[in-house]
């Protein structure tokens, strides 16, 4: 069992998720709300990873991160190092392709507000960020949750990106998945077993759990 | 401005998308107004206009001196701003509060320590004590319309709007709301406008009756007044007045201060009016309560004023009173529908197909600008 894996696949699932959340609230919400031009393309750019190879995913961005692009330079003018191979890098792809696990089960759930409970909402002086807050958001709750878990239990496993874009460096950028590949090449089963035991568990919980949230959104909107 | 002295809600819209309207409306405190139309008419429009929700390209609201909107002047309050109180055609209940959270929701303007009591006093208000903790998926349809009510009365409001707050609740629980809330009109001093396709409902509830037809305010003005004289054929049509006639102008008799229309090879007296000249074509309307039944057994009062000769074409008993359609000189084309006492009906062997003289009170008689029929 390799601890340090272990601690550091935790470690980006918990930068993933605390970088991720507020964002996606505010394009799931955007999205569900607001009409705007481009925004059949925005979803559709949200649910690319979905069906893109991992490989694709990590090759783009691996050069999108490289030391000859725009973004890899600024990175690492500001930074002093490389995007590459690092535990930053790492958590940027992390976050790119978490994104529809994160925006969508939101956006559904911000969808099935209806509209005349947010003018409700204003007609009773409750100001945007209020009826946000205060409706809006706990009624949403369940899908925030289970864009949470989703995200979190897909970093823990996510293995081809991780693979492309950090590599396999012990501490930096190894994480629990990769760090099963790397013990059945080296024929050592037992750990590698342990290890996706876990994962397996994990993945189950988090399906269970995901399940009972869509559940209860589906009950109390019914 | 002319709206400093103005008190109650004063309110002109236009738009021609993305649905015309050219409405103008006045409601004073206290008062209730009735917003009536079809389906389709702009109702609900307006009344998300009073609130804010929705903004017409061209229009002007104010109440009580507050200007709310006005598009010359690039004024236009959001709905926190205005102060009116909506209740929702299907309520729009924070599902996830209870009766008492949904009406602190709208106490913000209240220190936070008294809200719970503001809204019990509220809930008190439309009789909901002991059901504050409930949610509203826990609640029938009438109590949550309640719920509905006294959040939209937490504001203090300057004004109430309520669309079509009785049209989701069975017929039970309707007559009892309508009650309700024609005895807490009157301890509320502020407009009240309410958007019905109900016109017994409108006529029941409301001081003035508004009448709307694709985005247009036809006629305002006491429900008797536009029952009995509808500005037009139009408005009679929207008023389900069935008895809508064309006629000519004969003459004007100044000494009996009577205006006689020929109708159908009939001289009909009518209540005097002289903006028709002699000659002209008009359409003519009686209400149901002006057509006099001439009696087998004794003379009717009024028996003497326009009598119309006819065949009965329908006799329906709907409880107490018997609802009778007269084809006039036989002639299907031309009905002439009123109500007389079931035992009347009885009474006088009133049967399909049976001759019947009637009386057309001449004062019931109103006369109207002619607008050819249109097909409904």
């Amino acid at each position: 069992m390799d601890t340090a894996a272990l601690a550091l696949s935790l470690k980006l699932a918990w930068w993933t998720a605390l970088l991720l959340l507020p964002f996606s609230i505010l394009v799931s919400r955007a999205l569900a709300f607001r009409r705007f031009a481009g925004r059949g393309f925005v979803e559709a750019l949200i649910a690319l990873p979905l069906v893109l190879p991992p490989t694709v995913l990590g090759y783009y961005l691996l050069v999108m991160f490289g030391g000859d692009s725009l973004p890899g330079r600024v990175f690492e003018a500001l930074a002093g190092r490389s995007l590459v191979f690092t535990f930053e890098g790492l958590l940027l792809a992390s976050i790119l392709f978490n994104l529809p696990f994160a925006i969508q089960p939101m956006q559904r759930a911000f969808e099935g507000i209806g509209p005349d409970l947010r003018e409700a909402a204003w007609v009773s002086g409750l100001s945007g960020w209020q009826t946000f807050l205060r409706i809006e958001l706990p009624l949403a709750w369940p899908g925030v949750l289970s864009a949470l878990v989703l995200t979190v239990a897909h970093t823990l496993g996510e293995f081809g990106v991780v693979l492309m874009v950090g590599g396999n460096i012990p501490g930096e950028t190894r994480t629990l998945s990769i760090a099963i590949y790397d013990r059945v090449q080296a024929f050592d089963d037992a750990a590698a077993a342990t290890m996706s035991a876990l994962l397996l568990a994990f993945s189950f919980l988090a399906i269970g759990l995901v399940h009972l949230l869509t559940r209860r959104i589906g009950s109390r909107h019914g | 401005m002319a709206d400093a002295v103005h008190s109650g809600l004063t309110v002109r819209f236009r738009q021609a998308l993305p649905i015309p309207l050219d409405a103008a409306i006045e409601c004073g405190p206290g008062e209730m107004l009735a917003l009536v139309g079809p389906s389709g008419s702009g109702k609900s429009t307006i009344l998300r206009m009073i609130a804010g929700l929705n903004v017409p390209s061209q229009g002007r609201a104010a109440c009580n001196g507050d200007l709310w909107l006005d598009t010359a002047t690039g004024v236009c309050l959001p709905p926190q701003a205005r102060s009116a109180g909506l209740v929702f055609q299907h309520y729009a209940l924070f599902p996830h509060l209870s009766a008492r959270g949904n009406v602190e929701a709208a106490l913000g303007h209240l220190p936070k320590a008294d809200r719970g009591r503001r809204a019990r006093e509220l809930l008190a208000l439309v009789h909901l004590e002991g059901m504050e903790e409930r949610r509203p998926g826990a609640l029938s349809g009438g109590q949550q319309q309640r719920v509905a009510l006294a959040r939209a009365l937490a504001r203090e409001p300057k004004v109430l709007l309520l669309d079509e707050p009785f049209s989701a609740v069975d017929q039970v629980t309707r007559r009892k709301l309508q009650w309700e809330v024609a005895q807490l009109r009157r301890a509320l001093e502020i407009p009240i406008v309410l958007v019905t396709h109900d016109l017994d409902e409108a006529a029941a509830l409301a001081d003035v009756m508004c009448i709307l037809h694709r985005g247009e305010t036809l006629q305002a003005g006491p429900p008797m007044e536009i029952l009995n004289r509808p500005a037009s054929a139009l408005v009679a049509r929207l008023a389900d007045l069935r008895n809508v006639y064309e006629g000519r102008v004969e003459g004007h008799d100044p000494e009996r201060d009577m205006t006689r229309i020929r109708w159908r090879g009939y001289t009909l007296e009518a209540r005097r009016n002289d903006r028709y000249t002699p000659g002209a074509r008009v359409s003519w309307v009686i209400p149901p309560a002006g057509v006099i039944l001439h009696r087998r057994d004794r003379p009717s009062a009024g028996e003497r004023e326009n009598p119309v000769r006819g065949v009965i074409g329908e006799c329906v008993v709907l409880g107490e009173n018997a609802s009778i359609t007269v084809l006039v000189d036989g002639q299907p084309d031309t009905r002439l529908g009123f109500t007389v006492p079931a035992h009347v009906a009885r009474r006088n062997g009133l049967e399909r197909g049976g001759p019947v003289v009637v009386s057309l009170l001449a004062d019931g008689v109103h006369l109207m600008a002619w607008e050819a029929a249109e097909p409904s």
